[in-house]
């Protein structure tokens, strides 16, 4: 009398993991890629002298190896390598852009499950939140530093209140509309149960919201990286991705370089954030196979 | 207006240090004072920001269009192109600089121009290929091409998502400006005056060079999202939520 | 339970919206204990605003219902009624044992409790094997099966069914009226149904309730007296034809638009 399901769990998970090795396949051909083409028009640049966009020479396009190699010379004179610093400076960056993450990530969160709860309170503060937005925080980036540390905070700490700012509004804004997106049926079948205001939030809202969480987590994660090094240049912060850049820059014709592979941990350390909420939404969510991106 | 009221309010009660947070009468006549300069660079930072959005948005549209048309391209690409919307594009602006020359408007444009793309790409290209396929069914029925079906379908059921993207684009253009004059550029540049003026801790000016930052950004989305009004009336998805 | 009592009790009850419409009119309707019970009418007859008011999801502008004695208020913060919908409303994040253990969760069930209870509506809906499946991975008809466990889980009086197989195909549609009846059995709930089908009507109740068009009154109430246990031969049989035309008349009397059927029967 039962009718043949449409899909049996156990089949999904072998095609997800070859789905999984196509994925880093396709990653290292698109890497592999760009290398050729990089390298190809630093040839064709140097032969013909190109000088539109810009000058093609050893300074403004070193070669990938160099750039890759840099990683491995020592910064100074006897002392220990590129790698070992950029990773130090990584992880300092990395720190601030976790707790701004893990601040704005929870104050979004707590404002849309008060804003999900009173239509006034929404009517009134959601004008004032998307405001807030307008300000181009990476703009004030200087300020806060500057204006913070004057009060005795440390800089990381300020870099990371910008980082939350930049969290807050798309956890926010994507979690309320997560929030209010149960249909009205399912809210019937609540209050035929007598469910109570908590219940509902808990059972239904909650574990509804978790997709619109999700989606905002990846704006997030890469917003709290970009704060991050934006907001140690100014004060050129010498401990993060951010101060190593500015510094990179003063010496870039001597040691291009350098400047470059700080990019590419720039880089890392944005896909890697990206990464980490990527795999956590495929862990956390079992949802119908065309929700995911 | 609430809330800027509240701003004047708080900063006198709390005695918050002038260089912190000026009270909004202060900005203001700072912004009297200083109107000439602060609007000149305003201009010359708009002009950056609009350049590169141009480049950035319409090199994404095009790329989008190449990859709906050519599905296979398409979802090869599409990772790539998330993946490279997270990587802290910003973090090459000095390399910009290097580029195109310091005091080279270009080379702001060009941070820009990247900024922009990437979210125009996605959100076009998610457009395209979102269409309902009994939408296409249909034009089929009429013996329709697959240009035509193009064209009368798929770019129209873009726009929406098209515009999504614009406008997210339009805010980082100018934030993208701004921040590539951090990393230096003339003095005539706004992000250059604000930096400037921050370092002498000439906060009213810094403050009054962010506020006609921020104006300029409204202007800019607010002029897309017009345009998304003017063309898209049509769309029934567009729900009642400001932030969209 | 008294089984002199009847299981919902509506005096007068009549709807009016906002907008100036009004829904029902008049409404007087017992439904003894263990009837199954349709209601049947054309669109916007109000049949399905008469179900919610029941199940206290809409409050009447006149009038009163009881529940199982109490005012529907109170039945339903009592938990005496389960309430199944046209869409089977499942959470996909929950798996098929957790969607039929919601309404037990919010009763604070142990877990012990639950799962014993859990599978024995499992068996009773016959998805042996699919305790951890979800949502997504299931037919509408299973899915439907899902939400019909659960509305019995915490084993209510009164069940509350809005058009349930409205959303499938004939053949399932049928095979559901079947399974529904041997529930309905097994289970000895009282059962109001809403349906726009004549004949799944007349198959599965033992009253139909005919209602006119809107404003909704009741227009006629017909006693099916086919004998229990339906089976599928039963829609063979001249007497279940008989019921369904005297069904449908009774709706065209009502002023639903039948005109082309009556034109056909006329004819024929």
């Amino acid at each position: 009398m039962a009718t043949i399901a449409i899909e049996q769990p156990r089949q999904r998970r072998s095609a997800d993991a070859a789905r999984g090795a196509k994925r880093v396949g396709l990653v290292l051909v698109g890497l592999a890629v760009f290398w050729g083409l990089w390298e190809a028009y630093r040839w064709i640049g140097e032969s013909l002298g190109i000088t539109w966009p810009f000058t093609v020479d050893e300074v403004n396009m070193p070669h990938i190896h160099e750039m890759l190699s840099a990683f491995t010379k020592p910064l100074q004179p006897g002392g220990p390598t590129l790698l070992h610093y950029e990773w130090h400076w990584a992880l300092f960056t990395a720190k601030e852009a976790v707790v701004g993450f893990l601040l704005g990530g929870a104050i979004g969160f707590g404002l849309a499950v008060l804003l999900a709860h009173s239509r006034i309170l929404r009517r009134g503060l959601l004008p004032y939140i998307v405001i807030s937005q307008t300000v181009p925080i990476l703009a004030v980036a200087p300020m806060v530093v500057v204006g913070l540390g004057s009060k005795g905070v440390e800089p990381w700490v300020s870099v990371s209140v910008i980082a939350a700012y930049l969290t807050f509004f798309p956890v926010a804004v994507n979690t309320l509309r997560g929030l209010l997106s149960p249909d009205p049926r399912s809210l019937e079948l609540m209050r035929s149960y007598a469910a109570g205001r908590n219940d509902v939030l808990w059972k239904l809202r909650l574990p509804a919201s978790l997709p619109f969480v999700f989606t905002a987590l990846k704006i997030s994660a890469t917003a709290c990286v970009i704060g991050a090094i934006i907001g140690e240049t100014p004060a050129s912060i010498q401990d993060g991705l951010g101060g190593a850049i500015v510094n990179f820059n003063q010496y870039y014709s001597t040691a291009p370089e350098r400047l470059w592979a700080t990019n590419i941990v720039c880089a890392v350390l944005g896909l890697v954030f990206f990464a980490i909420i990527v795999i956590a939404e495929r862990l956390v969510l079992r949802r119908a196979p065309e929700h995911f991106a | 207006m609430l809330g800027i009221l509240a701003w004047q309010g708080l900063v006198a009660a709390f005695h918050v240090q002038e260089f912190l947070l000026p009270k909004p009468t202060v900005i203001a006549r700072t912004f009297w004072d200083e109107r000439g300069m602060l609007w000149d660079a305003g201009i010359y930072t708009f002009k950056e920001a609009l350049g590169g959005f141009a480049l950035g948005s319409g090199l994404g549209i095009i790329v989008a269009l190449l990859f709906a048309a050519y599905a296979p391209l398409g979802t090869a690409f599409m990772p790539f192109a998330v993946a490279a919307n997270a990587i802290p594009i910003i973090a090459f602006a000095p390399i910009m600089n290097d580029w195109f020359g310091l005091l080279n408007p270009f080379s702001k444009m060009a941070i820009a121009a990247v900024l922009c793309f990437f979210p125009v790409l996605i959100t076009t290209l998610r457009g395209l290929t979102s269409v309902d396929p009994r939408a296409i069914e249909l034009m089929r029925s009429y013996a329709a091409n697959r240009r035509t079906v193009f064209r009368r379908v798929r770019i129209p059921a873009s726009l929406p998502h098209m515009f999504a993207g614009l406008k997210i684009a339009s805010v980082l253009s100018m934030i993208g400006a701004i921040v590539g004059e951090y990393f230096g550029g003339p003095t005539t540049a706004l992000g250059v005056t604000i930096l400037n003026a921050s370092a002498y801790t000439n906060f009213p000016v810094a403050w009054a060079g962010i506020v006609l930052a921020s104006a300029f950004g409204i202007l800019f989305y607010s002029a897309v999202a017009l345009a998304e009004r003017l063309t898209t009336s049509w769309d029934p998805s567009r729900r009642d939520f400001r932030t969209e | 339970m008294n089984e002199s009592q009847p299981a919902v009790s509506i005096t007068g009850v009549s709807k009016q919206f906002k907008a100036g419409v009004t829904a029902l009119t008049g409404i007087d309707l017992d439904v003894r204990p263990r009837e199954f019970v349709s209601l049947i009418g054309p669109s916007g007859c109000g049949k399905s605003t008469l179900l919610r008011i029941i199940g206290d999801l809409i409050e009447p502008s006149e009038g009163t219902v009881e529940v199982n004695g109490k005012p529907a208020h109170r039945a339903r913060l009592d938990h005496d009624y389960g309430i199944v919908f046209q869409e089977a409303v499942l959470y996909d994040w929950r798996t098929v044992s957790k969607n039929i253990a919601l309404p037990l969760e919010l009763l604070k069930w142990s877990r012990e409790k639950r799962s014993a209870r859990v599978s024995e509506m499992i068996d009773l809906v016959e998805l042996e094997g699919f305790e951890d499946h979800h949502p997504w991975q299931l037919s509408g008809g299973m899915q439907q099966r899902v939400a019909i466990a659960r509305a019995l889980s915490f084993d209510p009086a009164l069940l509350l069914m809005d058009e349930p197989f409205g959303a499938l195909d004939e053949m399932t549609r049928e095979r559901m009226n079947l399974e529904l009846l041997r529930i309905w059995d097994a289970s000895g709930s009282t059962i109001v149904f809403v349906t726009h089908s004549i004949p799944e009507a007349v198959f599965l109740s033992t009253r139909v309730v005919v209602m006119s068009a809107r404003p909704g009154r009741v227009a006629a109430i017909v006693e099916v007296d086919l004998p229990q246990p339906r089976t599928g031969r039963t829609r063979e049989e001249p007497r279940f034809f008989e019921l369904v035309t005297e069904v449908r008349e009774r709706l065209a009397a009502g002023g639903a638009d039948l005109v082309g059927a009556e034109a056909e029967v006329e004819a024929s």
